[in-house]
């Protein structure tokens, strides 16, 4: 393993390179993000979807697990270099493209690029979806709980905020853990 | 008319500046729960008045072809549109800032408490129910595939890859991408 600093650095690297694969949204380089901490020896698949979770239980945008695997892994310089990561060659080409926009938009190439790229975004949060099930599955209790709330979501306009906290209640309520 | 002196002026009196853009983003970001979109859209559209839904439709549309956070995206082509780069930079530290302490704050407290049995049973309820939120947005943008059999394929592939073989994103997606967009125009013609 490499030092502290050596971590920041392989963060802000890994993280820059999911912003410009972050097709259609953070949903679809999850399954990365998940490789990246395994593979580095971070922590493990569990610990990462608590860390997911944790960044889900907190008001703003979704990447913020970008933000609490930084911390986790080396504290404050962590958490700013992987945000930074996260949105940093992303938000330059957004910036650079704005202005441009009006005059591609209606292209034909745009839609058909925009389209085109759907299915890959649909299957790469599938696998993210799945990666964070199998280790968030621990049993039949934390199974029941993820697929009673994917229902809740998909029937229901309950918050989400209300089903994690439900979620978290039931795991304390029968011990999950 | 009802205008009376405690009456805050108009939301609408021009192009609003870095400081504007700063507080207005800390107030979506700070409420954001359950993703950042909808509040952002309600505090730009609705609250300030900055953009109308028409012209907030149209740059969504950019921050979702473009890679990267959507939320994000957006808030840079929101404040690089009336201030440039400093009103972009203005209009993420705003959206950033207190979500970010918060975060730092709960892996703070997960790290020192966590291993306590009952935080850690609360902690396996709540990361199953996360893992059930995301599970739910895969079957809401898969469902509308059902009837491409290109499009399924594709979307197999990309997962088969990704969560079957456990292959790097970057080689999958420059396998896939190109493929992906072959098909397209085969089945567009």
């Amino acid at each position: 393993m490499s030092g502290p600093g050596g971590e920041v650095g392989l963060l802000a690297l890994g993280y820059a390179q999911m912003s410009l694969l972050a097709v259609g949204g953070v949903g679809a380089v999850l399954p990365e993000m998940q490789r990246l901490v395994v593979q580095h020896g971070w922590m493990g698949r569990s610990e990462f979807a608590a860390l997911f979770a944790l960044a889900q239980m907190a008001p703003g945008p979704n990447m913020l697990v970008a933000t609490a695997v930084g911390w986790r892994v080396a504290g404050l310089p962590g958490a700013v270099a992987a945000t930074l990561g996260m949105i940093g060659p992303s938000s330059l080409l957004t910036g650079l493209t704005a202005g441009a926009w009006h005059r591609f938009r209606e292209r034909p190439w745009r839609r058909r690029i925009q389209a085109g790229l759907v299915p890959v975004t649909v299957g790469l949060v599938m696998a993210g979806a799945g990666l964070l099930v199998e280790s968030t599955a621990k049993g039949l209790l934390t199974f029941g709980i993820t697929v009673a709330v994917a229902a809740a979501v998909l029937a229901t306009r309950v918050h989400p905020l209300a089903l994690l906290a439900a979620g978290a209640g039931a795991g304390m309520l029968f011990g999950a853990g | 008319m009802d205008v009376t002196p405690s009456r805050p002026a108009p939301p609408d009196t021009g192009p609003p500046g870095s400081r504007a853009l700063f507080f207005a983003f800390l107030a979506a970001g700070v409420t954001a729960f359950g993703g950042a979109l909808p509040m952002v859209r309600r505090v730009i559209v609705e609250r300030q008045r900055w953009l109308t839904a028409a012209e907030f439709t149209e740059l969504l549309a950019l921050c979702q072809f473009l890679p990267g956070p959507n939320a994000v995206n957006l808030t840079v082509a929101v404040g690089a549109r009336f201030r440039g780069a400093p009103g972009a930079l203005a209009a993420l530290a705003g959206l950033l800032a207190a979500p970010m302490a918060i975060v730092m704050g709960l892996g703070s407290a997960y790290a020192r408490y966590g291993t306590l049995p009952t935080v850690q049973n609360a902690f396996a309820g709540l990361a199953a129910a996360a893992s059930g939120l995301i599970l739910a947005t895969a079957c809401k943008i898969a469902w509308p595939l059902r009837s491409r059999p290109l499009d399924v394929a594709i979307a197999s592939a990309a997962f088969a890859a990704v969560a079957l073989a456990h292959l790097p994103l970057l080689p999958t997606m420059l396998a896939l991408v190109p493929m992906a967009l072959i098909l397209q125009r085969r089945g567009a013609a």
